[in-house]
């Protein structure tokens, strides 16, 4: 099994939907996994997910999650966090609505 | 049916008034998470992995058809459109936001419902017998006690911070369909010398650790039973452990100290509590069974259901799987599978609820039940009435003829949804019933019980599926373990594990190469999975699940 690097990304749901959202490189939360900010260092990631567990205004449950990049798009590495950026798989609910919706 | 007494409605009204505003201040930033997480899981409110989820209480699993149509409204006003109903005879809001939910509750509350004790540390809403009330086999309705002790729980002051959750079920016959033996308690109704008592069963579970319940008291008469239940409760309470969640639960604490030590312990308390329930608490039962009078019975002729019968084989199908036999011999019991084949367990559509209510209003005396098989029940429709609820059901896709057969799987929402999952289960249960489906095997194949979850919490009560499947996280990968020869009913039995567990893609074949093999060696059509399992064990399962292994000991 060829291993990939891993990287972080912030993650958290928001507070009033319940929505899978990200942290941005510009300090604003997003919906899109693929806007997120990516950490090649985990110790830049820990210091940065600090500062944003104290948004509690927005976010709920702020962690870090791994991904990798595969040709050039953030990819989630757990199947967990690949459900979170897609929705469920009995309907076109969540992201994957939004995304067809656009 | 329940009856909400002006303080009940003012209670949860008062209930609903105070999270309203608990979720403003949450909204406002006046609450942490830290702090309004306690307020919001006492009414039913988690957070998912794509949304919050709404646990609604359906007491006991009954309901009327104006509840089930405002559960109709929720879903359509503020969810997707659609509910699931639960291994607990909840229902669940999967997609709500947290700024609607205030407006849920009070819409629930509308027709006496809510959310309370739905989660947390507490009593959880009472389960019992779908068919009560109704079947042919019970000793007595269990529902009057049931709600009694719903009474008796909700907000129970003693009883809002226990070492974990603790769920009670009942029934009224020896035909366990509550699955009383994996509970907290189980209660069953028995009759002894002409008066009603209650066998009490403690020490049940599912979970990490499955066990299956012991037999505390044969007898309890009703007049001491919430002395009783609450000097159990009052005992695990105390010595209950709080320093591990997986070994809270009360099955560990008979586990460590034993069925004899708790029993002495409980009876101690008893003669301390007995006296505080004598007049009150019946003079409250007498009013409660007051509201569960069986239904105005009608009588008319059948022979138009019996000439219909014979001439629409796709209704006699329907009737030979999805109704049983009433107390009444006019009248049936109707299961509507929420089963369709692809389609997820337990699942209505805002739509398909408002048929439900408007065919149980016309047609079925206005009751309801849900099933902890995440099935819908009509506990009394008059045969002469079958065919038109047939027809109308069939027109709202919910005339799936397959209750007790392969594709009416319990399956718990996984890692679709559910924040504590560690694989998916929906995708496994639509599998397997298209597949069945598909090969036009399942009427061969006959009664089994397939059970779903996807993590060791045991949601889809697999440990006492014929077939049970778990979902685990093995290195980042879904992986599914089987165990086979489980059982539900007042045989209760944990199933066995067959050995390594299955790939997401490897589970549907697994399952097929066990029927397979029950088919081979079953006696006849009449002997069923279980009875072939019990006969022939493990050993021809395994050698069909895993050949290799079989060749590798062969070579040894």
């Amino acid at each position: 099994m060829s291993r990939k690097p891993i990287f972080k990304v912030i993650t958290a749901n928001h507070l009033t939907l319940g929505d899978v959202i990200y942290l941005d490189p510009w300090g604003a939360w997003v919906r899109d996994l693929q806007s997120a900010q990516v950490f090649d260092s985990p110790e830049r990631a820990q210091s940065r997910l600090e500062a944003a567990q104290n948004q509690t205004d927005v976010a709920v449950g702020v962690y870090l999650a791994d991904v990798h990049f595969i040709d050039g798009a953030i990819q989630p590495a757990h199947f967990r966090e690949a459900f979170r950026a897609t929705g469920p798989s009995n309907y076109d609910h969540g992201k994957q609505q939004q995304a067809n919706h656009v | 049916m329940y009856k909400y007494s002006d303080f009940d409605s003012d209670f949860v009204r008062e209930r609903n008034t105070q999270f309203r505003a608990q979720v403003a201040r949450r909204i406002s930033g006046a609450l942490s998470e830290d702090e309004f997480k306690p307020l919001r899981l006492m009414n039913g409110v988690y957070l998912q992995l794509h949304a919050y989820m709404l646990r609604v209480a359906i007491p006991y699993g009954t309901l009327n058809s104006a509840q089930m149509t405002t559960l109709a409204h929720i879903a359509e006003r503020w969810d997707k459109g659609y509910g699931h109903f639960t291994t607990r005879q909840n229902i669940q809001f999967n997609w709500p936001s947290l700024s609607d939910i205030p407006d849920i509750l009070d819409a629930l509350a509308s027709v006496d419902m809510h959310a309370i004790q739905t989660s947390g540390n507490t009593i959880r809403n009472v389960t019992a017998d779908h068919f009560a009330g109704a079947a042919a086999d019970e000793v007595a309705d269990p529902r009057p006690y049931a709600e009694w002790i719903r009474q008796w729980s909700t907000d129970h002051p003693e009883f809002q911070f226990l070492p974990r959750k603790f769920k009670i079920a009942v029934t009224g016959s020896d035909n366990d369909r509550a699955v009383i033996r994996a509970h907290d308690i189980g209660l069953q109704l028995v009759e002894q010398a002409g008066k009603l008592g209650m066998r009490v069963i403690i020490g049940g579970g599912l979970g990490r650790t499955p066990m299956i319940g012991k037999v505390l008291e044969d007898f309890v008469p009703l007049s001491d039973l919430l002395a009783y239940l609450e000097s159990v409760v009052s005992v695990w309470n105390l010595i209950g452990r709080r320093d591990n969640k997986y070994k809270a639960r009360i099955k560990i604490t008979v586990h460590e100290h034993g069925l004899d030590d708790i029993r002495a312990r409980v009876a101690e308390r008893f003669d301390q509590l007995r006296g505080q329930y004598q007049d009150a608490a019946l003079q409250l039962l007498d009013q409660i069974k007051s509201h569960f009078a069986p239904p105005p019975y009608r009588s008319g002729s059948v022979t138009g259901f019996d000439r219909d019968y014979r001439a629409n084989p796709v209704f006699q199908s329907w009737i030979d799987t999805n109704t049983v036999a009433h107390k009444n011999p006019e009248y049936a019991i109707v299961t509507i599978s929420l089963k369709a084949h692809g389609q997820t367990p337990g699942d209505a559509t805002a739509q398909q609820m408002r048929v439900i209510a408007d065919v149980a209003k016309t047609l079925a005396h206005d009751e309801i039940r849900i099933s902890h098989e995440q099935n819908v029940i009509l506990p009394h429709v008059h045969k002469s009435d079958l065919f038109a609820l047939w027809s109308a059901l069939k027109s709202a896709g919910l005339a799936t003829a397959n209750i007790g057969l392969i594709s009416d799987i319990i399956a718990c929402p996984g890692m679709d949804y559910c924040a504590l999952a560690t694989a998916r289960s929906i995708p496994v249960a639509q599998q397997i019933a298209q597949r069945f489906d598909a090969l036009e095997l399942e009427r061969d194949i006959g009664p089994i019980k397939v059970k779903i979850s996807g993590c060791i919490n045991a949601c889809g009560h697999h440990h006492v599926g014929h077939i049970g499947i778990l979902g685990l996280d093995r290195a980042g990968v879904e992986n599914y373990q089987i165990t086979l020869g489980g059982d539900a009913t007042e045989t209760a039995r944990v199933g066995d594990r067959t050995g390594p567990g299955f790939s997401a893609d490897a589970i549907l074949p697994a399952i097929e190469r066990i029927i397979d093999t029950y088919l081979a060696l079953r006696i006849d059509r009449d002997e069923p999975f279980i009875t072939t399992y019990r006969r022939v064990g493990l050993a021809p399962f395994q050698a069909a699940l895993y050949p290799q292994e079989r060749g590798a000991h062969a070579a040894e």
